[in-house]
């Protein structure tokens, strides 16, 4: 789907649709209404002095008898001409303050700039009633005070959009070119931050009409003779004991206007952020499966995304009580979501189904979360944004036990220390009353390890657990990583786009691509017998000591295929050399390869020279 | 980064955020005091006798402007109102005589009162109402309820405090007779004023609560909670909310600045008697020392709420302390 574009794009929506028509009728009464209905809402009829609603006069009449109805319509244009006045003058103010300091000397900016910010913390009334004070009560001081306090806001709303254009290329690029800081101000940054101003400046009319309203409803606003919504308003008000028409029909009034210019203004908005979504279809049918199973048993995995996107594709593998097990594979094959599906953390609009699941025997979907939560642990790729920045790093670790080992606050914090040494982390009792932000990276990680240790875990899924860090740092990990399945007996399931980082601690292997397992085998099987072009292709993509360091490095021709546009036939076959016709027709299905080895390819048996 | 360096920064944040903080909420006071001075001297022509009306003899405006010092070289006045200020001395109202300090003591109360009502009520509602909206409606689930929700409360946060104010006066108050039209003298008639001040904050609070907490729920450290088995409880109130009290807390800040503000309308139309019905009246009459002071007081409170605003979130949130810098 492609978003939508144009000026016109805001009219599509419902919302923007009938806020437009709101505002042509606004427009069409304000140009109109007066030449119209001006002599009736003037007519005063001394016979019918403070009426309440009657076919006559649908809101009544005022103290000289004069129809409010007629009153409301013909003080449309006063209303929103003083609005849009206000508007008008408050946000050139506000763009001349706001964009004015890019082109003064530092000093001077700095003092425009430190005014606005001060000016801005004070609610838009507040200054209205000062500048009120300072140009009189009446119509010309109530536009200024409305347009001054709009300036503040609408100055630090340039300053920010300024801002963020003028680090952007082109600027830089037109600025090396020699551009003057004032045309550069005018032709290059002042365009390109033209909608988010236009959109604000129309939210900034609804909130002037409504602001005016409540001036001249305060009666320091329009003055007699003249009349707008606002003084309509005040004078209903005193009425509201005998009839609320003259009040409500002014108040409806300015609801609706102010809504006008609000939704519209929303609208816009909403149309410049371009949000799209898709929809939602989910096919699978489960087939019978009683294979043999072990720690976590997982049997034709799939997980499902709204739009018919099916990151992963029947995955089936076994981990046994012990086991390092890797998977390796590029991103977008389906390994990390692979892994938050097993451990129960795929979230809606994802939907995981499999004919089995299972961790310890028990369906996964249906095992309590203290078993989880003791028994699995998890450490994701980025230690930095997987700590809550907020809490001290002790207490997210002790929360594990006290939430499911019955631990008190001090004997979790305790065990939280200890665990903390136990992955070598120094002074772990000063460290624990720390912030995450206070840790280094791989301190973090080791943290997060940590945490996974404060159950009894069998089994630890480390998804990417060394992307996000050092070189010399990835190495404790990993070493960390074999040292609790050493010493715990847990096994470990390692996801990793790094085939050599898995080749060097893994027991076994499994190859994805494009949601599917396409290879699975022992590790050191894995530079002698691996049997898929892709897990071979991988493998001459690492380079070693016998690279021939003058031809390019080796890499894996093509992309893999996003999750949404995969087709017929086998995935891998647009980039493979040995594709035929069935490879690019039917995909394969994964078969036992000899003992421990299993391949998803048609060409598993042929002659795999021309590739290795 | 070794230990040292570690302890070394976390001990300074704090200090310089505080003197930064501090620093702002003094120049502001001065720049809002200086304003409120000049107030009445870029008002066009003469206070007194714009005050006084045309028809005053000229001996007593000249009386009059002796009394307020207007006749002093300016930088002498600026002395007086600020060594005033110190003592507590607003000035002498132009109408009553009396001191405008005693006015505003008069009044300040129940202004106060009633925005630290109303700001509770937001608070109370907004926020679970918010969180409940997030919970219900996470991963574009419940599509009719999140877009009833999104347009009720635009269409609540674009009416004015003071229409509100209207509307619930004439159904509940006239039509109804729930509660009293006026005053505040009955505990009844506390409830229209407060739901007046309350009803648009709160409704755009719990739109920000919402759309914060969904963006925080995207959060990789809220996988681990879950990840961790906590129950949705804790992974909600525990970990997600807190990481959205900046934004929130932002904007509840402006928020009750403006109904501070927005006290003045409302105090209009329900008749309290607090500084907002006072400074339209003064306003009117042209009472310039009695509106300076009210000002004061006002823009003085707006201040006050952003600095604790401020610190609340530097003690929530420790990463803000070194933000911004």
């Amino acid at each position: 789907m492609r978003p939508t574009t144009g000026r016109l794009a805001v009219l599509r929506s419902p919302v923007g649709a009938s806020s437009a028509v709101l505002l042509v009728v606004l427009v069409a009464l304000a140009v109109f209404a007066p030449i119209l209905w001006g002599d009736r809402a003037a007519a005063i009829d001394t016979d019918s002095l403070q009426q309440g609603p009657s076919a006559d006069h649908l809101l009544g009449t005022d103290q000289l008898g004069r129809d409010i109805f007629y009153r409301v319509l013909v003080a449309t244009r006063l209303t929103i001409g003083l609005a849009l006045l206000a508007t008008v003058i408050g946000v050139v103010t506000g763009l001349v303050l706001g964009s004015i300091p890019s082109v003064l000397p530092r000093w001077a900016a700095r003092i425009v700039t430190s005014a606005v910010n001060i000016a801005v913390a004070f609610p838009g009334l507040l200054l209205a009633l000062f500048f009120a004070v300072i140009f009189g009560t009446g119509t010309i001081g109530a536009v200024l005070a409305i347009a001054f306090a709009i300036t503040p806001s609408f100055a630090r709303l340039t300053q920010t959009l300024t801002a963020s254009v003028s680090g952007r290329d082109f600027i830089a690029a037109a600025r090396v070119c020699g551009v003057g800081r004032f045309r550069l101000l005018t032709r290059h940054v002042l365009p390109n931050i033209a909608e988010p101003l236009v959109i604000n400046a129309t939210l900034a009319a609804g909130s002037a009409l409504t602001a005016f309203a409540g001036l001249s409803f305060l009666g320091i606003g329009v003055q007699a003779p003249s009349y707008d919504w606002g003084r309509l308003l005040g004078e209903g008000l005193n009425r509201i004991y005998i009839t609320p028409a003259p009040a409500l029909g002014p108040a409806v009034a300015v609801v609706l206007a102010g809504l006008a210019f609000n939704l519209f203004g929303e609208a816009a908005a909403s149309v410049h952020r371009n949000q799209q979504r898709g929809k939602a279809t989910a096919p699978h049918e489960p087939v019978e499966d009683r294979s043999e199973g072990g720690l976590l048993t997982v049997r034709n995995l799939h997980v499902t995304f709204p739009g018919g996107i099916r990151p992963v594709r029947g995955v089936s593998f076994t981990v046994h009580n012990g086991e390092m097990i890797g998977v390796v594979g590029e991103s977008g094959s389906g390994k990390s979501l692979t892994a938050l599906a097993v451990s129960r953390l795929i979230e809606h609009p994802g939907r995981v189904t499999a004919d089995r699941l299972e961790f310890n025997g028990k369906p996964v979907q249906k095992t309590q979360d203290r078993e989880l939560g003791t028994q699995l642990a998890m450490v994701f790729q980025d230690p930095t944004t997987s700590f809550n920045p907020t809490r001290r790093i002790g207490g997210q670790l002790a929360e594990v036990s006290e939430v499911h080992q019955g631990l008190r606050r001090r004997a979790a914090l305790g065990k939280a220390v200890d665990r903390l040494e136990a992955v070598r982390i120094p002074e772990p009792e000063r460290r624990a009353k720390q912030y995450p932000h206070e840790f280094s990276g791989g301190m973090r990680q080791r943290a997060m390890i940590a945490m996974g240790l404060m159950g009894e875990p069998q089994l630890v899924i480390a998804d990417e657990p060394t992307t996000a860090l050092d070189v010399t740092v990835q190495r404790e990990v990993l070493k960390l990583l074999a040292r609790i399945r050493k010493d715990r007996d847990a096994a470990v399931l390692l996801i990793s786009h790094d085939i050599t980082v898995v080749a060097q601690t893994c027991d076994r292997v499994l190859v994805m691509y494009a949601g599917r397992i396409v290879e699975e085998l022992p590790t050191d099987e894995l530079f002698t017998a691996a049997r898929h072009p892709y897990t071979t292709a991988l493998l001459k993509a690492v380079p070693d000591l016998d690279t021939d360091r003058d031809a390019p490095l080796a890499v894996i021709p093509g992309r893999p295929p996003e999750p949404g546009e995969i087709r017929q036939g086998c995935p891998f076959a647009p980039r493979c050399p040995l594709a035929d016709d069935q490879c690019r027709t039917q995909e394969p299905e994964l078969e036992t390869f000899g003992e421990n080895h299993r391949v998803a390819c048609w060409k598993s048996e042929s002659e795999l020279a021309g590739v290795r | 980064m070794t230990t040292t360096t570690l302890q070394r920064m976390r001990g300074s944040t704090w200090l310089p955020f505080a003197r930064r903080r501090a620093v702002r909420f003094l120049t502001s006071l001065w720049v809002l005091v200086t304003a409120a001075f000049l107030m009445i001297h870029l008002i066009p022509g003469d206070p007194v006798r714009e005050s006084l009306g045309l028809a005053a003899p000229p001996d007593l405006v000249a009386a009059r402007r002796a009394a307020l010092g207007l006749d002093d070289p300016l930088l002498v006045q600026y002395w007086h109102y600020l060594s005033g200020l110190f003592r507590g001395e607003f000035g002498t109202s132009l109408v009553s005589g009396t001191p405008v300090a005693t006015l505003i003591g008069d009044r300040l109360p129940a202004t106060v009162q009633l925005a630290v009502l109303a700001f509770l009520v937001v608070v109370v509602v907004a926020v679970p109402v918010g969180v409940l909206m997030a919970v219900l409606t996470k991963g574009g689930r419940r599509r009719g309820g999140e877009l009833a929700f999104t347009s009720s409360s635009v269409v609540l946060a674009a009416i004015p405090e003071f229409l509100l104010a209207v509307g619930l006066v004439s159904l509940l108050a006239v039509q109804l007779n729930l509660f009293p039209v006026a005053g505040n003298d009955a505990p009844g008639s506390w409830v229209l004023p407060v739901l007046a001040l309350a009803i648009g904050p709160a409704a755009v609070l719990a739109r920000i609560v919402r759309v914060e907490l969904l963006a925080v729920l995207g959060n990789d450290f809220v996988r681990t909670a879950r990840a961790k088995r906590l129950p949705a409880r804790l992974v909600y109130l525990r970990h997600a909310l807190p990481n959205a009290v900046t934004a929130t807390l932002t904007l509840g800040g402006m928020m009750l600045a403006a109904m501070v503000a927005g006290t003045v309308l409302v105090e209009n139309v329900f008749a309290w008697p607090g500084l907002g019905s006072t400074i339209v009246g003064s306003i009117q009459q042209k009472d310039y020392p009695a509106v300076q002071g009210i000002v004061l007081v006002y823009g003085a409170g707006v201040l006050l709420v952003n600095l604790v605003v401020d610190v609340v979130l530097g003690l929530l949130d420790p990463r803000s302390t070194i933000r911004e810098a």
